[in-house]
């Protein structure tokens, strides 16, 4: 295999954005300190409920160069946060959540200012009752994490119903039980939160931030601080990572404020690691129990899932990730009858927000290893009961909804089926080292693409044709690394007729970009691609008539644009853009236009209650194999083999698809083998990263990721999101692998060496 | 704060000079006092390797480094290595290969990259994720990365990749 990939496919073109970043030259967010930058910091809680009954500053601002301290005193408006339910303080005045909850903001010459002076701010709390299990959060006699709410600590509640799940399961010829849970993750973006602020004497505040979603940002900051969103500009380089955790507020509002409070500085804030695991935001913790039942030939019939998700102590999009969860929690498969029941719960944990998977990640860790449990019951193989029930296109799916035409989940099984690493498995699995063992697993996974129904995803794009006859496209979406910048101005390139190198790209700036939602959701490059290529497509048209005029040609459809003008291939004549960009004014230079992804038609009942997000039309489907070895003397699990298959529309570059395919799959391989904030009180034991493990060259296979032939009709050049299908592979395969290679029955990540060696020891007496 | 101390070495092939706390990080004098900001800060604590530079042809993380330290030796950033205009076989490497996402990391790896190819020309794949496995991805998953390596190496031996 190897000697294969060193032989090595041909590449393609590189990404614009590789070589800048490649020679240390893009500059992110965290690169820039602009001369006389102010550093602010956050003094936090460091416990995980309480009341602050003493909050002194005065010997924090006595520190030399420290510039100014801030309290919940000093904040305008609302001092409330949040992207759908505002219920997150900027600085908490009275009581504390989460060890991470912010209490003071010191700004600072200098870091040994800065650090001086968060030192001598002075916080007494008096303790309150906390709770951390969701489950007794949702108990009648639970401390309240916000006592005066309506609802106690049940932040959301949901039901998604089919059919009548509870007859049918009682009439099944087989039923299996069982609860599974997924723990918190962290994004550990390799660069953390960070931002720069200003506010100009002319009243104008002007921000740089690591965000996936700075047009959101401008109206959480206005709400939060009582200004008026159009006086704020922010800017979004390219990030250093996102994964969903730089999608909400992070130092956006604290910076916003040092700078009212400051005006004419600009004033910086960057977040440390340690910072980042105790403030950041993470995937959800969830415990899922679940009921599927088939007849006895293996067809699904039914199926009962409750979804309890833990939020932590404020809401950011938790009731949104809940109900993803939820519409994926009866997997890629046909069943007709569904009761899924969800709910949060306010704890006092670290705060649960987007991560990379959206909910689908723990929904498909339990839907997937109840199948494992249900074929065992049948004597049947997991790929085999897999592909029986494999959703098709124009049935309905769990939820009720009709799969679009188009590549399905059975044919990334059989792809995977066919593949080398599963034909030869047993030989495999037979030439285990000594005191190994080795096992393979397969299972099938699904996520949906966009926001959903009830909130339009919504792109606007601006193109650009400069003076100099060379093209500028405006990105309205943040580039965290997952390439929709450069795919962009391929996009672009290749519909204008241009080479790549005409195309410049602006960075998401909401003073020079039309907004266009957040870098999210698997919708980056379909709905703003999309925009895109309607303004390209308008930019061309206007360019031919244009150029008609100047090349006398009464049939300006026959016109070309080729690199750096506009050719008449019946006449070879020719006129460069440059030309006609000397004519036009800079409005006519300019196309925008925009696009909203389709919705599904007539939504089921299926979901009633949810107005915002449900259901989703477009999904992408893949299967994921992974084969593991196991040390019988230590437990340590190795994963040894990696095998994505993904029907996910057209590709439009193949090294594109593999980075986001292997990048997600390696997140979930680290979910599924070590990643484990290890939570005590609240409190993340394995705050930095010598302690909370992600996987490093070492751990990770050379993952194999094999795109099937699919076309998106509605998608630009046939594409669908895939940003996110990767990540839900890696949990529930290297489980049954596991089960595969030791008989062990995990219904819980991460899968600890103990776990395995307890296993171990069960199958030699 | 310590006395300030002057402070003598190559920075990219040309010779430096700069009087400051020798107990400041050497992460923070390049990037605050010169300007280079290829070495990125990830964690601060010698565990994600974003920070790495060439001191005297190894890689070192210059977040664990002091000022005082950097006097007399040779270092290296990953600006030092090429430009995008003229970059080092290694970064022309990661760019054709796909190993470049966010791209945080990947001023680090590529110094990673050079310490090896230096010492081992001819690396395979285990060797490589072995010289790498002090730097840390999250976005991609390593094979481009590897992939990468093993092609640089290829390059630098002046073999066609
Ligand atoms: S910043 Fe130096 S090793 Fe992480
Ligand atoms: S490319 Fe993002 S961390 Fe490596």
């Amino acid at each position: 295999m190897d000697a294969d990939r060193d032989k090595g496919a041909s590449p393609g073109a590189p990404r614009v954005d590789a070589l800048d970043k490649a020679c240390g030259r893009q500059r992110y967010a965290a690169d820039e300190t602009p001369p006389g930058c102010l550093l602010a910091g956050v003094k936090r809680a460091g416990i995980p409920h309480g009341r602050i009954v003493r909050l002194d500053t005065a010997a924090a601002r006595a520190v030399p160069g420290v510039v100014t301290v801030l309290t919940r005193a000093d904040v305008p408006g609302t001092n409330r946060q949040g992207i759908v339910h505002k219920d997150q303080p900027v600085l908490c005045g009275q009581r504390v959540r989460h060890h991470g909850d912010p209490v003071a903001l010191v700004v600072a010459e200098n870091k040994d200012a800065l650090a001086a002076g968060l030192a001598a701010v002075e916080v007494a709390f008096e303790a309150l009752p906390a709770v951390f299990d969701p489950e007794e959060a949702l108990s009648p006699n639970a401390p309240l994490v916000h006592p005066d709410r309506e609802g106690g600590n049940l932040l959301a509640h949901g039901l998604m119903e089919k059919g009548d799940a509870e007859s049918a399961l009682a009439g099944c010829d087989v039923v299996v039980a069982g609860r599974f849970a997924t723990p918190a993750q962290d994004h550990v973006s390799l660069e953390p939160p960070n931002g720069l602020a200003r506010l100009a004497p002319s009243g104008r505040l002007t921000m740089v931030v690591s965000t996936q979603a700075p047009f959101r940002d401008r109206f959480e900051i206005a709400q939060a601080l009582g200004l008026d969103p159009q006086r704020i500009r922010i800017r979004a380089p390219y990030l250093g990572g996102g994964f969903g955790g730089k999608d909400g507020a992070t130092v956006q509002c604290l910076l916003a404020l040092a700078a009212l409070r400051l005006p004419g500085r600009w004033i910086k804030m960057a977040w440390s690691r340690e910072e980042t695991f105790l403030a950041g935001y993470k995937r959800h913790a969830a415990v899922m129990d679940i009921r599927l039942g088939a007849r006895a030939d293996g067809t699904l019939e039914a199926i009962a899932c409750a979804m309890c998700f833990d939020a932590g102590p404020y809401a950011h999009l938790s009731g949104e990730i809940m109900e993803l969860g939820m519409e994926h929690a009866g997997g890629p498969y046909r069943i007709p009858h569904v009761r899924i029941e969800g709910s949060c719960a306010y704890t006092n944990n670290p705060v649960g927000g987007a991560f990379r998977g959206f909910g689908v990640v723990q929904a498909c860790f339990a839907v997937e290893r109840a199948m494992d449990m249900l074929a065992r019951r049948l004597g049947r193989a997991p790929e085999s009961l897999r592909l029986q029930n494999a959703l098709r296109p124009g049935e309905t799916s769990a939820v009720g909804v009709a799969a679009e035409p188009g590549t399905d989940v059975a044919a990334c099984l059989n792809a995977a089926l066919a593949h080398p690493l599963w034909t030869g498995r047993e030989a495999w699995k037979q030439a285990a080292p000594a005191f190994t063992r080795r096992g393979v697993g397969l299972v099938a996974v699904q996520n949906a693409m966009g926001y959903g129904r009830g909130l339009p995803d919504h792109a606007t794009a601006k193109l650009e044709l400069t003076r100099q006859g060379t093209f500028r496209l405006y990105n309205s979406v943040p580039d965290m690394g997952q390439g929709n910048a450069a795919a962009f101005v391929a996009m672009a390139a290749q519909a204008l007729g241009q080479p790549e190198a005409a195309v410049a790209c602006v960075q998401p700036d909401t003073a020079a970009c039309p907004p266009a939602g957040s870098s999210s959701a698997s919708r980056t490059v379909y709905t703003f691609g999309n925009a895109l290529l309607r303004a390209c497509r308008t930019m061309a048209e206007k360019l031919r008539n244009r150029a008609a005029l100047a090349l006398l040609c009464d049939t300006p459809d026959r016109l070309v644009l080729t690199p750096g003008g506009v050719s008449d291939p019946a006449t070879g004549r020719f006129v460069p853009l440059s030309v006609l960009a000397g004519f036009l004014i800079r409005d006519d230079r300019i196309c925008i236009d925009q696009f909203v992804m389709p919705v599904v038609e007539n939504p089921p009942d299926t979901g009633r209650e949810f107005k915002l997000g449900f259901p989703h039309r477009y999904f992408t489907y893949g299967a994921c194999l992974c084969g593991v070895e196991a040390d019988e003397l230590t437990g340590r699990v190795r994963l040894v083999q990696c095998l994505l298959t993904v029907a996910c529309g057209k590709v439009f570059t193949l090294a594109g698809v593999e980075q986001q395919l292997a990048g997600a799959a390696a997140q979930g391989a680290g979910l599924a083998l070590f990643e484990e904030l290890a939570l005590e009180g609240g409190r993340i034991r394995a705050g930095d990263l010598s302690t909370y493990l992600i996987p490093t060259s070492l751990d990770l296979p050379d993952i194999d990721c094999l795109p099937l032939p699919d076309d998106e009709p509605s998608g630009p050049l046939g594409i669908k999101g895939m940003g996110e299908v990767g990540i839900h592979g890696p949990g529930p395969a290297v489980a049954q692998a596991l089960f595969d290679a030791v008989g062990l029955d995990a219904a819980s990540l991460p899968i600890t060496p103990e776990v395995v060696l307890a296993a171990l020891e069960e199958l030699t007496p | 704060m310590n006395e300030p101390m002057d402070i003598a070495f190559r920075l990219n092939g040309r010779p430096v000079e700069l009087t400051t706390d020798p107990g400041r990080r050497a992460i923070d004098v390049l990037r605050e006092d010169f300007g280079l900001t290829a070495a990125k800060e990830g964690c601060g604590s010698g565990e994600c390797g974003a920070c790495a530079v060439l001191v005297d042809g190894t890689a070192r993380l210059s977040c664990l480094m002091l000022a005082a330290q950097l006097h007399g030796r040779d270092l290296t950033t990953a600006e030092g290595l090429g430009r995008p205009d003229a970059p080092h076989p290694i970064q022309t490497a990661f760019a054709v290969h796909g190993a470049v996402q966010c791209g945080y990391c990947t001023p680090g790896m590529t110094i990673a990259a050079a310490e090896l190819l230096a010492r081992d020309p001819a690396p395979d794949r285990e060797a490589a994720r072995r010289a790498l496995s002090g730097n840390l991805c999250r976005c991609t998953g390593y094979v481009k990365i590897v992939d990468a390596v093993l092609a640089a190496g290829a390059a630098l031996r002046g073999e066609e990749s």
